[in-house]
């Protein structure tokens, strides 16, 4: 039984079907690159995983337990932690309390969390922002600091959603890092990314969806040589 | 820190000790009204502020407490000071009724709904005989005391408002360092990312109503126990609704001291407004009340609170850039 | 109750509904372009009503004939007021959208009790008083004028939205402002479009109730109420469903009144409200 399971998962918005019969899994200390071209219904598999939508058939579980149909505040307490496409940053509040905010999940006093708050800034080397106000980061540190605050609610699987996006080479090598040191301490990571450089490297597996349907499951070499992904993503750019 | 709390107890010395310098009983009666004011703003502002549901209805909880109260004193002889934490525990549970039926509209529905709360409330206590219906309630002026909380001179009800503002200050505070006070913030600033980090939203947003609505109906029961006599038409006006909102975001919305500075100032403009166009009864002070809370809407939705802030960044900023011209060969 | 009653009361019911429907079609506009509520909606309405009014009191002009100017009238003040204030707040925090136009609401109404006073008004002997009998019924012939004109005005809305350039592009930009934009249709003027035809649908409900219904300062307070019922009941948006919700909350309104008595008609409304956002929080028509 692996950690995260996608069991035919579904799910339709009225006529349209944005995911068709998707099965796949994630193991603990595993990296998953989930990728396909746009409109392939990456972000749709992710928010029905996360509890912003429930399938429309199929199920989803953690460790054995179905989570999918939960609400999104019921699966983060289940172990499920993500990231945002838009950084979806607490503006009113500073890097360091964004964090605390996540840690508070726990256990609720406020001093323990900022301490907490502080090693997860720590982790992903946002350390001496944590008094800044978190609006006046910049993109690449609101990205870094949403991890640091979806790790904070000690995920058991972090979903992050193009975390590399738009980011500059050596951006990319600092948020490479991260998810590599988030491995090293037994989460298991889905990553849907279009920064192909970022995540082929680093993956356990890659997963690839095209119009609503897993079209390959494999290692990363095994999916760049497969005829159907290249075509995918040749026929996208046609 | 210490600068802060120096001033903070100064200003405390001189709050306690006004009552006894002020001794003209209109004068009096102001101050009181401003504490009322704020009061009432500061509870307003636990859930239009801090968990950015903007009521526009909230004179229901204020008449709810004050109605409560008054009932159980008239009917049961109930003590008002547990009448009066009767009225609280009974707007905060209605509350709840209040929150499940808005809560999932967002935003100016959440705003209008309430405005439709507020109406429906007013109409059932208007046509409600065994509440004294239109004519409304008279309370008796059989003690003096604070044993039942009816003064015959106006000084002790200065230091019950003071002493309720100053409780719901303290509610507010502990509110703020706590984890409710983070987990409303994020839910006001990205609803999607709080629930993403395991916050329940509608369970925090019914808690700050419901803290906000114990609160405001402690300040409709002393209300009844200052003027003596509540009716539909004056605790649950639309009015009342509008000033006590208005009293937040005039300060600062989301503010601790935010209410209690927008009630000084609403207060000195009601009683410029009235001493220099009221008496015609044609509403120009209504007219005043009006443009000034579009003005802020649109130029300084923070407040004078944020006003200042701003203006002390942008002054920061200069003398930083000044300084660092300096610096520069 | 017997069977005349109860029709006389749909009747009558679903006559006032039709003034609730236009009111609502106008905010629905607002709100189905912008996304933002108009607090002061039912200031247009008062607007109209004293338009109609002062021209009739001054030059003996029977409200059916000024409802063009009144509406023309209405039409201005929206695009003067969307130009001037509300363009300010577009893009603002909801916190400054909301009291913006709620401030708006006191405004004019404080405007009107300064100029006007805040006795109650009303129009004797225009055009269109008078009763029509209609087999076991009576009703009043301004409400039926007054119901006609509704549906009358209505109608121009749809074709205008449907059938016109501009209502298309107006339909756009509701649909999706940044996509309208990229094919060049300024969002501004389709925001100050929008307001002005807001303000004259319930400007024009105005002119149409003034006929019957008493002319006062705050009146657009309780229609503000069940106009933002209406658009609740009817879909966020929906100009169709506006009109069919319209009349539904005039039917229920009355037969509240009926059952319960007078004083208790908002009552039923506003409970059928509550009832419905708690139970099925899109409308009746609308998508979650």
């Amino acid at each position: 039984m692996s950690l995260l399971e996608l069991h035919a998962v579904s799910k339709r918005f009225g006529g349209l079907v944005a995911n068709q019969d998707v099965s796949f899994a994630v193991e603990a200390s595993q990296i998953v690159g989930l990728i396909g071209p746009n409109g392939a219904g990456k972000t749709t598999a992710f928010n029905c995983v996360a509890g912003y939508y429930a399938p429309s058939s199929g199920t989803i579980t953690l460790d054995g337990r179905t989570i999918s149909g939960l609400a999104p505040e019921a699966c983060a307490r289940a172990g499920v932690g993500r990231t945002f496409q838009v950084a979806r940053t607490f503006t009113s509040m500073t890097a360091g309390e964004n964090v605390l905010a996540a840690a508070l999940l726990h256990q609720k006093r406020v001093a323990v969390a900022r301490v907490e708050a502080l090693r997860w800034l720590a982790f992903v080397g946002l350390e001496r922002l944590a008094d800044r106000p978190a609006g006046s980061l910049t993109i690449s540190e609101q990205r870094r600091m949403a991890v640091a605050r979806a790790l904070a609610t000690q995920p058991r699987v972090l979903l992050m959603d193009e975390v590399m996006a738009g980011l500059n080479p050596s951006e990319v090598r600092e948020m490479v890092a991260v998810v590599l040191r988030i491995r090293e301490r037994g989460i298991a990571c889905l990553v849907v990314e279009h920064v192909l450089e970022g995540i082929m490297p680093i993956a356990d597996r890659i997963v690839v969806l095209d119009r609503g349907i897993k079209i390959a499951d494999g290692t990363p070499a095994e999916i760049s040589n497969d005829a159907a992904v290249i075509s995918a993503y040749l026929g996208d750019e046609a | 820190m210490n600068r802060r709390l120096a001033i903070g107890l100064a200003a405390l010395v001189v709050v306690l000790a006004l009552p006894f310098v002020v001794t003209d009983p209109s004068r009096l009666n102001l101050l009181i009204l401003v504490l009322m004011a704020a009061q009432i703003g500061v509870a307003w502002n636990l859930i239009g502020g801090y968990a950015g549901q903007i009521s526009l209805g909230h004179a229901a909880f204020y008449g709810i407490g004050a109605y409560t109260s008054t009932l159980l004193l008239l009917k049961f002889g109930l003590n008002p000071w547990l009448g009066m934490l009767a009225a609280g525990a009974t707007a905060a549970v209605l509350s709840l009724a209040f929150g499940w039926s808005c809560f999932r509209l967002k935003g100016h529905y959440f705003a209008m709904a309430t405005i439709a709360v507020a109406e429906l409330v007013q109409i059932v206590f208007t046509n409600w005989d065994y509440a004294g219906g239109a004519v409304g309630l008279t309370l008796p002026m059989n003690h003096d005391g604070w044993a039942w909380l009816v003064f015959a001179e106006k000084r002790p009800y200065y230091w019950l408002a003071l002493s309720l503002l100053l409780l719901t200050l303290a509610a507010t505070v502990l509110v703020e360092r706590s984890h409710v006070g983070y987990y409303l913030r994020a839910l006001k600033d990205e609803p999607d990312a709080a629930r993403s980090i395991g916050i329940d939203i509608t369970r925090y947003k019914q808690i700050a109503l419901a803290l906000s609505a114990f609160f405001t109906a402690l300040g409709g029961s002393l209300y009844a126990q200052k003027e003596l006599y509540i009716d539909p038409a004056s605790v649950f006006s639309t009015a009342l609704s509008i000033k006590m909102s208005l009293v937040a975001i005039l300060g600062g919305i989301g503010t601790l001291l935010g209410p209690v500075l927008g009630a000084v100032v609403l207060t000195t403009i009601e009683e410029l407004t009235r001493a220099l166009f009221g008496g015609s009864g044609r509403g120009t002070d209504v007219v005043i009340y009006a443009a000034l809370i579009i003005a802020i809407a649109v130029f300084y939705p923070s407040g004078l609170i944020g006003a200042y802030r701003s203006w002390r960044q942008r002054r920061r900023a200069r003398s930083a850039a000044a300084v660092s011209r300096e610096a520069a060969p | 109750m017997t069977a005349e009653i109860l029709l006389q009361t749909l009747a009558s019911g679903m006559l006032i509904g039709l003034i609730y429907a236009l009111v609502a079609i106008g905010l629905t506009m607002i709100f189905g372009v912008m996304n933002i509520v108009n607090f002061a909606h039912g200031e247009f309405m008062m607007l109209g009503m004293y338009s109609s009014f002062w021209l009739f009191a001054l030059f003996a002009l029977d409200p059916m004939l000024t409802l063009p100017l009144t509406v023309l009238m209405l039409f201005t003040f929206g695009v003067l007021l969307y130009r001037f204030v509300i363009r300010r707040i577009t893009d603002a925090p909801m916190v400054s959208q909301i009291f913006t136009t709620f401030g708006l609401m006191i405004l004019l109404r404080g405007v009107a009790q300064f100029l006007w006073k805040p006795d109650f008004r009303s129009i004797e002997n225009s055009w269109v008083s008078g009763t029509v009998r209609l087999g076991e019924i009576q009703l009043g012939r301004p409400q039926i004028v007054a119901g006609i004109g509704a549906i009358a005005v209505t109608l121009a809305v749809y074709t205008f939205l449907h059938g016109t350039k501009w209502g298309s592009a107006l339909e756009a930009t509701a649909a999706d402002k940044e996509a309208a934009q990229l094919m060049g249709i300024d969002a501004h003027k389709m925001f100050a479009l929008a307001w002005g035809i807001g303000a004259a649908c319930a400007g024009a409900a105005g002119a149409l109730l003034s006929t019957f219904f008493p002319i006062f300062p705050d009146v657009g307070a309780n229609f503000i109420l069940l106009a933002f019922v209406v658009v609740n009941l009817g879909g966020f948006g929906s100009i169709g469903g506006a009109f069919w919700a319209g009349i539904l909350v005039g039917v229920i309104e009355v037969v509240g009144g009926l059952l319960l008595g007078p004083q208790y008609k908002m009552a039923v409304v506003l409970v059928v409200f509550l009832g419905v956002l708690m139970f099925r929080p899109q409308g009746l028509r609308g998508k979650a």
